[in-house]
């Protein structure tokens, strides 16, 4: 049959000279590469201790952002519980009251904001859908935990410390 | 016999078994590390200062666990099996010759437990009892992965001890003798002569033979089908748990050791290093014997891994064209060879 593509390649099964059979050659080439690999340095990096960077692009923890007042930008839309594909968000909305002008910037605000990090996907998502620019995954990667419910993360967790503090 | 004799005897005999002992430990260290290394990574680090302490934790946790035999297992075969395994592995090293004589304060010290004119067909008789601490207990076991490692460990050992044995008659049809002692000290120093002392040198296709077959029988990789973590779950101590699958672990690395000494000592000299005819004192001599026997040790256990972390283990019907069809011809062939050059050139 005509091949399709030029790529096909006939291979021939050739007996094995000598030398092939008795295999020395073969594993004194495999013996002068694992040597040589002995005294190369190794790649590991010790983790707790070393670090390695993160990638600029990296998708890591989320962060709920203040604006240039320190005021909770987020208000509670719920488009970004809407775009998660991986429906880790849930939220409870509450309205500002007198004298919480400097906490919350919009007149309507997230009381409860909760993202499941095992549900999490980190695709992103959220912070596209955002259109107050308050969720951003800037963070680390999500550390290990015993249970299951811990990984629950609350606003205590996910909003961004207060600017002058 | 006095006393002090039979109480440097009896020290020398302990201090052969410790060094034995933190041989084949730190061997488990070693072993981890250097795959580590050519897989260009750092290996355990975490116990001490370089993970130093790493065969003393490994050695704990072995101690620590629960011990299991499993309830249709020969219980007393069972213990058995690794017990005659360690036991085996350690009276190999009776009749290694480690050095030359001491003098101190007017003792003559022979660095020998024994020097028995039998000295290797000993050392063949305690080699092959060494399967059978693997045989009884994969068998004890009463699992089939562990038989099936077992009959493996035992059709291999037997058919490469052949191969071995072949390939020592060549050695000892040059050298006349059976003692290893004798055979160390034909070897004395590195060139007389026209020719290297060594027999290594003399002998190079039995070297590789003996080297080959000293491979199948500690049960390292290229040869560890009895273990054969891939395919057999465990092999032979699939069953084992605690310090009985210590014994078992423990003793192919005293094996190691042990075969290691016996390449040195049979083929590449013993204590013997080259130069050491310009050192005068006697003493000075049978200290670096020592050093240098350790340094050949060392190297061939390095070798051990070094051929481990390269070689994939062969299948099991190579490996029985390799030990009956190439290897025993081989090794008869090297014989004739011998008695040919023997006859002509001597």
């Amino acid at each position: 049959m005509e091949p399709l593509s030029n790529k096909r390649k006939v291979l021939e099964a050739k007996p094995l000279n000598f030398l092939e059979r008795i295999y020395l050659p073969a594993i004194l080439k495999g013996l002068s590469i694992t040597i040589r690999h002995f005294f190369k340095k190794p790649v590991t990096i010790r983790y707790p201790e070393e670090k390695r960077e993160y990638s600029e692009n990296f998708r890591g923890l989320h962060s709920l952002k203040r604006d240039e007042q320190g005021r909770e930008r987020c208000t509670a839309c719920g488009l970004c519980a809407l775009s998660c594909p991986a429906e880790a968000i849930t939220m409870i909305s509450a309205e500002r009251q007198k004298g919480e002008e400097n906490l919350y910037r919009e007149e309507k605000y997230a009381a409860v904001y909760e993202i499941n990090m095992l549900r999490c996907i980190f695709c992103g998502l959220c912070e596209e859908a955002c259109p107050k620019e308050a969720i951003y995954l800037d963070g680390p990667h999500v550390a290990s935990d015993y249970l299951r419910k811990d990984f629950i993360y609350g606003k205590d967790k996910l909003v961004e410390a207060p600017l002058n503090q | 016999m006095g006393l002090t004799d039979i109480l440097i005897k009896f020290g020398l005999i302990v201090i052969i078994f410790l060094i034995s002992l933190v041989i084949a430990m730190y061997s488990t260290y070693a072993e981890r590390k250097i795959a580590a290394f050519m897989q260009d990574r750092i290996g355990p680090d975490r116990a001490g200062p370089w993970g130093i302490l790493q065969p003393l934790a490994d050695g704990g946790k072995m101690f620590l666990k629960e011990e299991i035999i499993p309830t249709n297992a020969n219980a007393f075969l069972f213990i058995a099996g690794p017990s005659l395994a360690i036991l085996v592995s350690c009276i190999g090293t009776a009749v290694i010759p480690w050095g030359q004589q001491l003098v101190i304060g007017g003792h003559v010290i022979d660095l020998q437990v024994t020097d028995i004119n039998v000295g290797i067909l000993y050392i063949f008789g305690v080699v092959s009892l060494g399967v059978y601490g693997i045989m009884i207990g994969g068998w004890a076991s009463n699992n089939k992965y562990s038989l099936l490692g077992a009959i493996r460990a035992a059709s291999q050992n037997i058919s490469y001890e052949i191969a071995m044995g072949l390939s020592i008659i060549a050695l000892l049809m040059t050298t006349g003798t059976l003692s290893l002692r004798h055979i160390a000290e034909q070897q004395s120093g590195f060139w007389h002569g026209h020719w290297f002392t060594w027999n290594v040198f003399s002998q190079p296709l039995g070297f590789l033979i003996f080297i080959i077959c000293a491979f199948a029988e500690t049960n390292r990789s290229p040869f560890d089908l009895p273990e054969c973590e891939t395919e057999l779950v465990g092999g032979y101590h699939t069953e084992y748990s605690s310090m009985k699958l210590g014994f078992y672990l423990f003793s192919e690395y005293i094996n190691m050791f042990v075969s290691g000494a016996v390449m040195a000592t049979l083929y590449f000299g013993g204590y013997n290093f080259p130069l050491m005819h310009h050192i005068h004192s006697p003493n000075l001599v049978a200290v670096l014997g020592v050093v240098a026997l350790f340094a050949k040790i060392f190297f061939f256990i390095f070798f051990f891994m070094w051929v481990r972390w390269t070689i994939p283990r062969f299948r099991y019907d190579q490996l029985m064209d390799l030990g009956w069809k190439v290897l025993i011809p081989l090794s008869i062939a090297n014989i004739v060879i011998t008695g040919v050059w023997i006859t002509y050139f001597k």
